[in-house]
């Protein structure tokens, strides 16, 4: 062998990179790759050159270590300070802190999800590219989790309604609607499971998601929150690009793909988008201190960087989302939906919700002219004249879910929003109830894989929904005692309106502690 | 004198999460233990995997390993992301500047060059197998059950990648980007490989996460990082004025000595769960062990023309003494 003295030629970054990415792989003759790849094929889709694929980041694991030290360093030094000084004092006012609840136990559990998902994903590539980009961003989903565990953990030692979102994620009613969306992605291929993630959920809506929370929190002093939404920034940049790259490619590598993935991209925008209906809520109803309105941002971040997003994908063949008359009608709605829906069921879920103030009801009339005053203040102005009487309404009957997007079925006809939509389907002599034309779609595309869905209500009836050892035949039965037992919801605590909770009184004794001599 | 600074003192309503008191207590709990616990769903599923429909997403099933309870297991090392980042960015910097002084100081340079080039022959051949178990050990993290147990994969995934672009810039030092593709050359078509590859792609088929882990992690580094790094670069080599080498690598010996505490302590909770778990361990130990031994042997005669049975039987001693540790007779 012809051994070259160090001082030789010096390799270029790139052909550095090579070396320490695709020069390590190899083709393998001992076992078939069909076998060591048995996923690959099952989609439909063909990938004729994995080596097509462009690194977007060339991210060696020595400088991925350093840098993402760097930012932990940081990260958990805000982290302990803020605890320390009990930052949770400063933010703007006790409500605020629903909204990280459901941040802690919509979201966080699905950045484990993603974790596992990407490892699924890395495992079942046959090109160096992808696999490394994809296990790097399991890494990654497994440090969001954490640090947002972690950042939360002081929360929970001073409030209700954090104390088990693992549980919770997997059991409480409107929890199975972020939960069956990463569920629904984990179970599907490994392609599509990048189309749903890499791209529609983490290139296409992330700013819908992350920006709220993470901007909420900037806006609402809670500098927990917001650092580790920061820290995460630069992670989310490499994974959005991870997110278009992965689909130019798939795009690119056959024209058989087109089809495929468009239905995909119907599919994950519309499944993606009823998911943030709880965002749109917590933005127009949760946070103190509002960055814009729910409608804004969908206007800001879908309809202008989508609408550019998509022109750019036109020449690939591939046209913007089915269903987005419907949606850009609904921005004026959902989110009130949403929120009365949340108000009437709050004895059946592991936050507060209240009565917005006059304040905040004139800002929706503002940010809602054409739909607010009309269909959703009077409301919201009854209840709360309700509840200043003593009669604060909770609504006891168990709603109808969508079999799809598990959202009770409150949304309303596209163009008539006094009109409940509803669509049905018969799959094998049973009904299946949908909320949209879009989720029922998605139904009729993949019937033998939502008609698996563990719908909470209907499992609430089946007695599914009890602690073991739970005999509801007894007299004086109380199902819903039960099933917030199940649910491990502490009646009184966790649950009920914001007015008159533990949460609220104790952040007004503790701030005033810190900030008078009382 | 002591100082005293003050803070305003609340007394906190619960100490930390539920899942996390109904196991240790209502009492302040590690980072460790916050993002480790409970974190994986167990119940209620929506839908079984297209890829794999006899099993739900997270299936203790896909195992023959049995537990009661998935977060028996516990990392002596208390690894969650940051712990882990922080620990490897230490490692690597340190590694570096060792790197970087054979780098500056031309050692490579110094060694004899016979040496040199059986140092690359061996070594840079094993970038492949850790690429290998960089797969590997993402497919115990895919596919294995409950966080305590499948979280170290991906650490242990992303460390494998980390080893072989290691060894990547230890053979571009070596013998320039030549080196690399005769390495890869004999990797594909060299019959001192042929075993050890076969090894690895046989490897790359297997479904039971926990089998996987004894192949990759136990039974073949379990062999490979003692005998390549301590016997063959830390003895053999440096004895004959290849202390260079040993530098170069010095990573590599390090990981595996902090690793091995790991894969030890997954064993040994398994095993101790029942008679079950730990016949069906050795009897996979026993499998593994044999096969990496003798794929190791042609291996281990690149560097040493003689004695390469009597390493091989070394390492398999100290190799069975480990295990007999952690409660797996072979």
């Amino acid at each position: 062998m012809d051994m070259k003295a160090t001082s030789g030629k010096k390799l270029g970054l790139k052909e550095k990179y090579r070396h320490m990415t695709r020069g390590l792989d190899w083709e393998p003759s001992y076992q078939k790759k069909e076998d060591i790849y048995p996923y690959m094929a099952y989609e439909g889709i063909k990938i004729h050159d994995w080596d097509k694929w462009e690194d977007p980041f060339r991210l060696t694991m020595d400088s991925y270590w350093k840098y993402q030290a760097e930012k932990e360093r940081k990260l958990y030094a805000i982290i302990d300070a803020y605890a320390q000084n009990n930052g949770h004092l400063n933010v703007t006012d006790a409500r605020y802190l629903n909204a990280i609840k459901l941040f802690l136990t919509g979201i966080s559990p699905l950045e484990y999800m993603a974790h596992r998902g990407f490892a699924h994903a890395g495992r079942a590539f046959p090109g160096a590219g992808p696999r490394v980009a994809c296990l790097m961003q399991s890494l990654d989903e497994i440090r969001h989790a954490q640090t947002q565990i972690h950042a939360l953990s002081n929360y929970n030692k001073h409030y209700n309604g954090f104390h088990d979102f693992s549980h919770m994620l997997q059991r409480v009613w409107y929890l199975s609607v972020p939960r069956s969306f990463f569920d629904d992605a984990v179970t599907a291929g490994p392609f599509e499971f990048m189309v749903a993630i890499g791209f529609s959920f983490e290139y296409v809506l992330t700013n819908l998601l992350f920006v709220p929370f993470v901007s909420g929190a900037a806006y609402n002093g809670d500098m927990g929150t917001m650092t580790f939404g920061f820290s995460a920034q630069s992670d989310e940049a490499r994974h959005m690009t991870l997110g278009l790259e992965i689909i130019k490619f798939i795009l690119e590598q056959d024209p058989d793909n087109v089809p495929i993935v468009q239905r995909w991209i119907d599919k994950w925008t519309w499944r993606g988008y009823r998911v943030l209906t709880l965002v749109g809520m917590m933005m127009d109803y949760m946070l103190p201190k509002r960055i814009m309105s729910w409608k804004e941002a969908w206007e800001v971040y879908f309809e202008q960087n989508g609408g550019a997003l998509f022109k750019d994908l036109a020449r690939y063949g591939i046209r913007p989302p089915k269903w987005l008359d419907q949606i850009a009608f609904d921005k004026d709605h959902i989110s009130h939906q949403a929120w009365a829906t949340f108000y009437q069921y709050g004895a059946a879920s592991d936050f507060h919700t209240w009565s917005p103030t006059d304040d905040e009801l004139d800002w929706l009339s503002k940010k809602y002219p054409d739909s607010f005053d009309k269909y959703y203040r009077p409301r919201l102005e009854h209840w709360r004249e309700q509840a200043k009487q003593g009669k604060r309404f909770y609504n006891t009957t168990l709603p109808q879910l969508c079999q799809v997007c598990q959202i009770p079925m409150i949304f309303t006809e596209p163009g008539d929003p006094t009109k409940t939509c509803y669509r049905e389907v018969d799959y094998l002599g049973e009904k299946f109830h949908f909320c949209s034309d879009g989720c029922k779609e998605i139904f009729e595309n993949e019937p033998e894989k939502f008609k698996q869905a563990w719908l909470p209500v209907n499992q609430i009836y089946q007695g599914n929904c009890f602690p073991d050892g739970t005999d509801p035949t007894v007299e004086d039965f109380e199902p819903l005692a039960k099933v917030l037992e199940y649910y491990h919801v502490n009646f009184g605590r966790d649950n009920l309106d914001f007015e008159g909770s533990e949460d609220q009184k104790n952040f007004a004794a503790w701030r005033g502690m810190a900030t008078t001599n009382e | 004198m002591q100082m005293d600074l003050r803070t305003v003192s609340i007394e906190p309503l619960r100490h930390t999460y539920s899942h996390i008191a109904r196991r240790f207590g209502d009492k302040p709990a590690s980072r460790y233990q916050e993002g480790t616990y409970d974190l994986q769903a167990t119940v209620n599923f929506h839908y079984r995997p297209t890829w794999d429909p006899d099993h739900e997403i997270f299936d203790p099933a896909r195992t023959r390993i049995k537990m009661a309870d998935w977060y028996a297991f516990k990392d002596p090392r208390q690894f969650y992301y940051g712990a882990y980042t922080l620990a490897r960015a230490k490692q690597q910097d340190a590694a570096e500047a060792t790197l970087g002084f054979v780098e500056t100081h031309g050692l490579v340079d110094t060694l004899d060059a016979a040496l040199r080039e059986r140092a690359a022959r061996l070594l840079l051949p094993l970038r492949h197998v850790a690429w290998g178990s960089n797969l590997n050990n993402a497919s115990v993290c895919a596919y294995g059950y409950g966080t305590a147990f499948t979280q170290a994969f991906i650490y242990q995934s992303m460390d494998q990648l980390a080893i072989a672009q290691n060894l990547t810039r230890v053979g571009l030092l070596l013998g320039g980007d030549e080196a690399l593709d005769q390495a890869k050359d004999d990797w594909m078509n060299a019959d001192a490989w042929q075993g050890l590859r076969r090894y690895v792609e046989d490897t790359f088929v297997l479904k039971d996460p926990y089998e996987l882990f004894i192949a990759q992690d136990v039974a073949l580094d379990g062999l490979l990082y003692p005998m390549v790094y301590e016997a063959i670069v830390g003895g053999v080599f440096a004895s004959q004025g290849g202390t260079a080498i040993g530098l170069a690598t010095q990573f590599m010996s390090e990981w595996f000595g902090e690793t091995k505490r790991w894969a030890d302590a997954t064993v040994k909770t398994a095993a101790s769960e029942s008679a079950d778990n730990t016949a069906q361990i050795e009897h996979w130990v026993t499998h593994w062990r044999d096969r990496a031994a003798a794929a190791l042997r042609p291996v281990a005669q690149i560097a040493v023309a003689e004695g390469a049975d009597e390493l091989i039987a070394e390492q398999v001693e100290q190799f069975n003494a480990r295990m007999a540790k952690a409660g797996i007779t072979v």
